[in-house]
């Protein structure tokens, strides 16, 4: 495996040549790092210590209760969020990549409309989440009647990411060497064919990164359910996609907003499961990617 | 199979995989619902179904959610969620026949009610607990231990802003140390009848304070800072008695502090407020719905005193219970 980095001799040349300005340079691209990676572990570490007390079966065998924060629980939060994550999945990646593949494979990129898609598409990623909070309750919730459902909220989340999903795949499919699809071309393979037996299949590593990267942002959203009016409050499970339902975000932000500090400590490991969630669909994004990489 | 297509395959697996563990927590809560649903026909009859939509004010959210606690250990088959959507948002969805039962930290404007009548929504007004609005400083504070609801106006008025930038400026008997003011955000339930009582007009206030939608941030901002004030429910003022002291309120009779027996029999005025729900009387006619709010009102002293709420007296209980009955007769 060759690794493209700058060969020790070139380094230590450098090093002869411009001894002071090359620290300075180090020193500055080290801080960098330990800037971003000192306030992730300070984060990690005051939440880990708030919520201690409280990091225990109990947090995801009960259900929330105002009365007893001291033995409650986010059982119905974190049942809520994966539902809305997994339909989510279900809606938003097939979408997502069938759009990609339009895009890379069949859109003429000269024509008026395929370009103001793409424009609009880069627009829709920097949509701040809560637009899509008034569009869910608005269409999806008011005018197609849907109700506050896990439907809604699904279908609202799917939006949101949508934009980052295409983008990211369309990534990914261009980064599939033209010699690949040539070959097969000229073996007498059709497009469709080449697409997906070829191109999909080398681009999946890309593809899965970035979905699941999409569909952790959407995990961490509070905003747009705050906006569709999601109960703060639920005590059951949802049954189907027709349920009422809550998300980890809005129990946490309903739990700080508490008066008694018990709720301040519920709050702090609620966070703690919600990283873990986070952080456990992050390996697995790592996982696809090195289990698929392929080389050329 | 082509290589490709196992990698196809095993990405739809793992698609799969995630799908089924949402459709799993499903599958578990839909058997445990079915078991405490067989257990709770065999020791109740009338063992009800459904849901009883609830949202609203974030104050008096926790009363509903403490009721809806309770009443689940009746009847387990019905759910109840709460919402916070605030008192105003709260009525939106009312008048939209979107909730059953709306919280309100407040009485219902005109223009909402008018929204529900255009939508043809009834409702009744029940008053399920009192409210002491309590105005705190930080320990520090030393001479502001009463203040004249005058006092207050001349703070908070909408006059105020950049005017009264000192303690001495309110009262010249008090220091010249700088005037910091917190208080809830303008969406709030609380702001309105704050700035009603005190201001004279709903809605105005200075607008140079620091407004936040979580009372903790009022607590934190005030207790930090010598020359602070500000004002929330009763029940934050509880948690954080150690850190803060609630000011007397003068209305022309004398200091009176703030407490749950002041609160009850009025003399903690005007702060003192009544906390409301709304429920719809189409919902009435639903038997959950009809059940929850039986259950509420019956047990309401030991909800209120469940969340931390002031109970209501003795003649406001009568008063809920003839006022819930009337709204069931009205829904027939």
């Amino acid at each position: 495996m060759t690794v493209l980095t700058t060969p020790a001799s070139a380094v230590r040349l450098a090093r002869q040549g411009r001894p002071i300005g090359e620290h300075i340079f180090r020193i500055t691209l080290l801080s960098s790092l330990i800037i971003a990676l000192g306030f992730l572990a300070m984060l990690l570490i005051y939440v880990v210590q708030e919520g201690w007390p409280r990091l225990d079966s109990t947090l995801w065998e009960s259900m929330p209760s105002i009365r007893r924060p001291e033995t409650a629980g986010v059982q119905s939060g974190i049942f809520g969020t994966l539902w809305i994550i997994g339909l989510t999945a279900l809606m938003a990646l097939p979408t997502g990549v069938l759009a990609a593949v339009y895009l890379e494979e069949y859109a003429d990129k000269t024509k008026w409309y395929n370009k103001l898609i793409e424009l609009n598409i880069s627009n829709l990623a920097a949509v701040p989440s809560i637009v899509y909070g008034i569009l869910g309750l608005g269409i999806i919730a008011r005018w197609l009647d849907f109700g506050f459902t896990v439907m809604t909220g699904a279908i609202t989340v799917s939006l949101l990411v949508l934009p980052i999903v295409i983008i990211s795949a369309r990534e990914a499919i261009r980064a599939v060497p033209p010699s690949i699809r040539e070959g097969s071309l000229a073996l007498g393979a059709t497009q469709w064919q080449t697409i997906y037996r070829q191109v999909l299949p080398s681009a999946i590593p890309g593809i899965a990164t970035g979905s699941i990267l999409a569909l952790s942002r959407a995990i961490g959203e509070a905003a747009p359910f705050l906006m569709l009016g999601a109960a703060t409050l639920v005590r059951f499970n949802p049954e189907g996609v027709w349920s009422s339902f809550t998300v980890l975000p809005l129990q946490i932000y309903s739990f700080i907003s508490q008066s008694r500090e018990e709720f301040h400590i519920l709050a702090s490991a609620a966070i703690v499961v919600l990283l873990a969630i986070l952080l456990l669909m992050n390996s697995v994004a790592i996982w696809l990617r090195n289990r698929f990489q392929k080389r050329w | 199979m082509t290589s490709g297509q196992r990698r196809l395959s095993a990405v739809a697996t793992a698609a799969l995989v995630v799908a089924l563990a949402a459709a799993c927590g499903g599958g578990d809560s839909n058997t445990g619902g079915t078991d405490s649903a067989s257990q709770g026909t065999e020791t109740n009859a009338a063992a009800l179904t459904g849901e009883v939509k609830a949202d609203g004010s974030s104050t008096v959210a926790p009363l509903t959610q403490a009721a809806s606690e309770l009443f689940g250990e009746e009847q387990p088959q019905v759910k109840v969620p709460v919402g916070t959507s605030g008192t105003g948002g709260g009525f939106e969805k009312f008048c939209a026949g979107e909730t059953d039962i709306q919280n309100a930290s407040r009485a219902i404007k005109d223009e909402e009610k008018a929204a529900c009548d255009a939508k043809g929504i009834k409702y009744s007004e029940l008053t399920v607990a009192t409210d002491a609005l309590t105005v705190v400083v930080p320990k520090e504070n030393t001479w502001a231990t009463c203040l004249t609801t005058d006092q207050l106006k001349k703070m908070w008025e909408p006059a105020a802003e950049g005017k009264i930038k000192t303690w001495k400026d309110v009262d010249p008997k008090f220091p010249a140390e700088e005037l910091k003011l917190y208080g809830p955000g303008t969406d709030s339930g609380t702001f309105d009848y704050f700035t009603d009582a005190i201001n004279g007009e709903e809605g105005a206030s200075r607008k140079d304070y620091s407004p936040s939608e979580n009372d903790n941030d009022i607590v934190t901002g005030v207790s930090g800072a010598k020359g602070g004030l500000g004002y929330f429910g009763f029940t934050y003022f509880e948690e954080n008695a150690d850190k803060l002291t609630a000011v007397q309120i003068d209305s022309g009779n004398g200091c009176v502090a703030p407490s749950v027996e002041t609160a009850q029999n009025g003399t903690y005025a005007p702060l003192s407020r009544p906390l409301f729900i709304y429920p719809s009387a189409a919902s009435v006619k639903r038997p959950e719905v009809a059940a929850f709010l039986d259950f509420y009102v019956n047990n309401i002293d030991a909800i209120a005193k469940d969340a931390k709420y002031i109970p209501l007296n003795a003649e406001q209980t009568a008063k809920l219970k003839s006022d819930l009955q009337a709204l069931k007769s009205q829904a027939g």
